[in-house]
């Protein structure tokens, strides 16, 4: 089996600050992770890998300097990382990005094996669209298999998969046929560590970098700001509110009894609501 | 390198891109659709959360909001489409086969892609919901248009293009996105982050039929089974009306029991902040915020929770905020309404306790009885 | 195990093990770096004041690509009591200069440019991997090293300790002991955030300019201890740290202090509005000479901090790590390239070139200042800082009280805390300490 892992590189973004007047991202200082919900989608590659045989190639679009989280990947085990990076491609968009992503892994198809499954995260942590995966399925024209909490099995020779998939109410029991894209849940795996050889081998592999032009983009206007149909006219910081919270001070009445007398002034209707709700049950 | 990597740097105005010059034949869209979610019978109210925003977008333009239905012929598919109308739909898309009985990509993308060719609409709204995204994302590739993920705020501007408000960076940030010269401009929005409606009981006059044009050949993934998570006792945090949560505060998973204790005698559902949750204390569903459920509870009470953005963003739609916090400074005390500076380890044991006889004022009686 | 053996390990990727790795990867050696934190420098915490002279002499041209915040061109000594402070600020613009002389940084970034060049070098790089012990062989010779991965031994003809203050591999294997109480130092560091423009307004700085406070008094509740403050780019690093020996003895919380000395009257203004994105503590060696341990023996050299190579007078401790580790990694390559076995007997090259570098000059020179700070805390964190400010105060105000009364009144509040005798002896201590 080929197996292609989507991930990228963002800034860790409970570390993220906004400047103040400008209200542009202060990068100084903020770490860069993988994105968690990646690992997930890594995990169940790697464990698909380990059962079928097969390779692991993670591939991600973004800056130079997310080569270091392609190392890591490859310290947890992937065999091979490709970085998609060019000037070209800055500022995309969900439907840019997804151009990129598709072309470069068709281009690792046509070099390394037509893959049989795509990872990709369920959302990323700053983009956070979760619309990455399933536009990149529509451009390679594979089946699109979101929110999955587990792979139930594989049927290498009949090339089927079965997965049981989050659905809003329920979850829903899926076959598909291969090649399809997965986007996989959180919270349903546990990224391995990798051994002592795995790691240094990666410290010493060489991430495969293309340009657009490597990866076989033949339409430049379609990548990056330019491919982008969405525009972002304005960026702001969330407004504080004006008014703080009421502080309740209890006084001689216990604090529970002054809290709930506060809670039923604020909102009148809620007691007969709550009274209602307790006879219910 | 997606939405965000723009919204560090914001394009200057003037760039070309950012001018509106739409092209002919996309000057043909009209009208607002809202894609009304339905599985297995059970219609998403999220659906009615934005024909309310529909509306108002519609009133603007002076354009008809319509309601998109797919579903499998009968009773539950054709009552969508006409409380729809109850809840503000001019008109409705119906398009209704067998095929669409469970939902699935490759034919519900069809469906709609179909219709939008067909009928030619300038906003399409879909809920931000595990089915909605799953379907927003591929109709949106398949028609090479930009969509929107997750907004807060929809409103359209003078030149009657959709301004499409998210938050990005995890809540650190809001940014308004528009999709100038592409059509139609597609949003998801979460669930609760719109208001609900009013429903007023009207007809459904303009009902449209669409045929799928699909055999089952056609489509590839099969469902083997559904297990719906009345099965399983998933909870309802997103509806429900009252909710009791806890944080890194409480200190231990023991001390989470008093969470849910209180929570037990309010008849509300208990939820948690992310750290109970990766620390495997509580469940993944009930984690309240960005990452987790957004909810819009009339009463929302946060125990040993610090109020982090993540966590704000999900719960800010409340309509009474109450936080029980150590720390004066905590950030909670920020956005909440009513705030109480206290070790809420002590405090919801007799919370809970003045709740309970507040609540069943003749309890005494019976017990007496 | 590994298969594959290396000339070096070195356990680490601080200062220390970054000027050692480099040293060795570029003449050659087969170099194998292990460092426990996510990346290197995640875990490392310092003020911190980069000094050039010896960066320079492991990359010269560093200053075209290294992550440097600001260069100094001012430094201010403030003394403190609860409300005031006196200070002495130098400021010069001959610190403007073509080749800055020191500039204040952010570990986290430093350290993984620093290991760039390292990994550019040759060295191969890998984090998130502890090391858990040294494996010796029958003759109890190191000759490499076990980690927490699986198949995680790995072997090498020499092992370079460089993992920092209270590294546990060193004092686990018998090679030194742990650090004493009042050897070691526990300082705790919170990096403050704020724009650009406010930092440069509140210190008056322009451009790339910095500057740096250092403080004592009775911030430090009388403990033998500092704070200091540095301005960065769009941070301020702001921190205090004392021997843990008088945190024992004192009860009070490096936490505790933090938050007083920035609710000082002359800090708080400084940091108003900030928003706190890092808190973090760590040890800093102040046994100065007198500490040092066995600094090599049979398949093993130990270098920067967790050899308490550390000038705690001025404050140097990154400077010393990295000509530590420089000198370890000469001394390494040389025997290597002799191919000499690395025996304890042929790595006491190491401590030749270290006893006449500039490290144990300095660290002799102030053999008996730790010791001296220690007995006299009292006085020179408590006593001395409340007077000086009561006589500053006594000069400044303008009060109708006759200019020879004060200052009779000023000395005598001196006489009266401390007995002649006693200042007598403090200067005479000092005087010596300092020479
Ligand atoms: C990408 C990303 C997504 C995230 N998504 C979410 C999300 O969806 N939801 C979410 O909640 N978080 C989310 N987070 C995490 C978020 O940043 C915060 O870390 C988290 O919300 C903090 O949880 P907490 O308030 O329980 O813990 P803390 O921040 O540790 O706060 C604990 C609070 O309890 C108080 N306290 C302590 N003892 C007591 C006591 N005895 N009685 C009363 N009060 C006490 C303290 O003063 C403190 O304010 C996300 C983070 C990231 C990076
Ligand atoms: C608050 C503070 C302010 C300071 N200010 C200054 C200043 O302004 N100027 C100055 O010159 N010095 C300053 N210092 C001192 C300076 O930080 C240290 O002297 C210097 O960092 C020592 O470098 P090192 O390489 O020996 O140790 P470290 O930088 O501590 O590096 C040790 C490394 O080893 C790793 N490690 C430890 N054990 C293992 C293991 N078992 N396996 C794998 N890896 C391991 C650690 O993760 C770490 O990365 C300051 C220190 C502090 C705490
Ligand atoms: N620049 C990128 N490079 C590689 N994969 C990406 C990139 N952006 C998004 N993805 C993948 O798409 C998923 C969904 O991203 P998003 O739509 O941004 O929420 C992520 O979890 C990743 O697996």
């Amino acid at each position: 089996m080929h197996i292609v892992v989507c991930i990228k590189q963002v800034p860790d973004s409970a570390q993220i600050r906004v400047h103040p007047v400008t209200n542009t991202i202060m990068r100084q200082g903020v770490p860069t992770i993988i994105n968690p919900y990646d690992l997930f989608a890594l995990e169940a590659a790697l464990q698909l890998r380990d059962k079928f045989g097969g390779e692991v190639t993670v591939v991600t679009m973004g800056p130079p300097s997310a080569e270091d989280s392609l190392r890591k990947a490859l310290t947890f085990g992937a065999d091979r990382a490709v970085l998609l990076t060019d000037r070209f491609f800055a500022g995309a968009d969900t439907l840019a990005t997804t151009y990129a992503l598709a072309t470069a892994i068709r281009k690792v198809g046509s070099t390394f094996g037509v893959p049989d499954v795509v990872f990709t995260g369920k959302q990323t942590i700053d983009g956070d669209t979760a619309q990455v995966g399933p536009g990149i399925a529509k451009r390679l024209g594979l089946r699109q298999l979101t929110y999955v909490a587990r792979i139930a099995g594989v049927d290498p020779s009949a090339r089927t998969i079965d997965v049981e998939r989050r659905s809003e109410g329920g979850v829903q029991v899926l076959r598909t046929k291969l090649p399809c894209l997965i986007t996989m849940l959180e919270a349903t795996n546990e990224i391995r560590r990798g051994s002592m050889a795995e790691a240094l081998r990666a410290a010493r592999a060489t991430i495969i970098k293309w340009s657009a032009q490597d990866a076989g983009v033949e339409d430049l206007s379609k990548c990056g700001l330019k491919g982008s149909p969405t525009i972002v006219k304005k960026v702001f910081a969330p407004g504080p509110r004006t008014t703080k919270a009421a502080m309740v001070e209890a006084g001689d009445q216990p604090p529970a009894e002054a809290l709930i007398e506060e809670i039923f002034k604020q909102q009148l209707g809620l007691e007969a609501k709550l009274v209602s709700i307790a006879r219910g049950f | 390198m997606s939405q965000p990597t723009k919204a560090a740097t914001p394009a200057p105005a003037g760039r070309a891109a950012t001018k509106k010059a739409l092209s002919e034949h996309l000057k043909a869209y009209k009208h607002v659709w809202v894609f009304v979610e339905q599985e297995r019978g059970q219609i998403h109210p999220v659906s009615w959360e934005l024909l309310g925003a529909g509306r108002k977008l519609a009133d603007k333009l002076k354009v008809d909001l319509a309601a998109v239905v797919l579903g499998p012929p009968g009773v539950a598919t054709q009552n969508a489409a006409a409380e729809a109308f109850c809840y503000g739909a001019d008109l409705a898309y119906v398009v209704a086969d067998e095929l669409l009985a469970d939902y699935r990509n490759e034919p519900y993308t069809k469906a709609l892609t179909d219709l939008v060719n067909a009928y030619k609409p300038e906003i399409l709204l879909l809920g931000a919901t595990t089915l909605g995204r799953d379907l927003a994302g591929a109709v949106a590739t398949t028609l090479l248009t930009g969509l929107t993920a997750d907004c807060t705020q929809l409103d359209v501007d003078d030149e009657g293009s959709l301004a499409a408000t998210r938050p990005t960076f995890g809540g650190s940030l809001m940014c308004t996105i528009y999709t100038l010269n592409y059509r139609p401009q597609m949003a998801t929005v979460r669930p609760r982050v719109m208001a609900m409606p009013e429903r007023k009981e009207r007809p459904a006059t303009r009902v449209i039929e669409h045929p799928l044009g699909m055999v089952e050949d056609d489509i590839v993934t099969k469902v083997l089974s559904f297990v719906p998570d009345r099965e399983t006792s998933r909870s309802a945090l997103a509806y429900a009306d009252v909710v009791v949560a806890g944080g890194l505060g409480l200190g231990s998973p023991e001390n989470f029991q008093l969470v849910r204790q209180l929570a037990a005698v309010l008849g509300a559902e208990y939820g948690c902040s992310r750290p109970l949750v990766q620390k495997g204390w509580v469940s993944s569903d009930r984690q309240i915020g960005q990452t987790g459920k957004t909810i819009r509870p009339r009463l929302y009470i946060a125990a040993g929770i610090s109020g982090a953005i993540q966590h704000r963003v999900g719960v800010e739609g409340a309509d009474l905020i109450v936080a029980i916090n150590t720390d004066k400074n905590a950030p909670i005390f920020d956005f909440a309404h009513i705030g109480i500076v206290t070790d809420a380890i002590r405090l919801l044991p007799p919370l809970t306790e003045a709740f309970r006889r507040r609540l069943s004022p003749h309890s005494r009686d019976r017990i007496a009885s | 195990m590994v298969e594959e053996k290396f000339d070096a390990i070195v356990i680490g990727a601080g200062m220390a093990g970054n000027a050692a790795a480099l040293t060795m990867a570029e003449r050659g050696l087969k170099v194998l770096q292990i460092e426990r934190g996510e990346y290197p420098g995640s875990k490392n915490v310092q003020g911190a004041i980069l000094y050039s002279d010896m960066l320079e002499k492991l990359i010269p041209n560093f200053r075209e690509d290294a992550p440097l915040e600001r260069h100094l061109v001012e430094q201010r000594f403030w003394m403190m009591d609860d409300r005031s402070h006196v200070g002495l600020h130098y400021r010069s613009d001959d610190f403007n200069e073509q080749r800055p002389n020191r500039y204040t940084i952010i570990r986290a970034q430093f350290d993984k440019w620093f290991s760039k060049k390292v990994q550019e070098a040759g060295a191969v790089v890998i984090c998130e991997t502890t090391v858990t012990e040294l494996l010796r062989n029958v003759e109890g010779r190191v000759i490499g090293v076990r980690t927490d991965r699986a198949a995680g031994q790995v072997l090498a003809d020499v092992v370079v300790l460089a993992e920092g203050v209270n590294g546990l591999i060193g004092t686990r294997a018998g090679l030194r002991d742990t650090p004493k109480p009042a050897n070691v130092a526990l300082a705790v560091k919170e990096m403050h955030f704020l724009p650009r423009e406010t930092i440069e307004a509140r210190f008056n700085l322009k451009g790339d300019e910095g500057t740096v406070i250092e403080v004592a008094g009775t911030i430090t509740r009388g403990m033998t201890g500092m704070g200091f403050i540095y301005a960065n780019k769009e941070c301020i690093s702001l921190g205090i740290g004392c021997l843990v020996s008088e945190f024992q003895r004192a009860g009070e919380t490096p936490y505790g202090l933090l938050e007083r000395f920035k609710r000082h009257p002359s800090v708080a203004p400084l940091i108003e509005g900030s928003e706190v994105k890092e808190y973090s503590a760590h040890l800093i060696p102040e046994g100065g000479y007198k500490a040092i341990p066995q600094l090599y023996g049979d398949g093993w050299v130990v270098v920067g901090d967790a050899a308490q190579l550390n000038n705690a007078i001025h404050r140097e401790g990154s400077n010393l790590a990295m000509t530590s580790g420089r000198l370890a990694g000469e001394a390494i390559f040389q025997l290597k390239s002799r191919r000499e076995p690395m025996t304890a007997e042929n790595l006491t090259l190491y401590k030749t070139m270290l006893d006449k570098s500039f490290i144990m000059k300095d660290l002799k020179k102030y053999k008996d200042m730790p010791a001296l700070l220690h007995t006299q805390s009292q006085n020179f964190f408590l006593t001395y800082p409340q007077l000086v400010s009561k006589a500053m105060q006594a000069f400044v105000r303008v009060d109708g009280v006759p200019k020879l009364e004060k200052e009779k009144l000023t000395v005598k509040s001196f006489v009266a805390a401390r007995s002649w005798l006693g200042l007598f002896w403090d200067a005479f201590r000092l005087a010596r300490a300092w020479r």
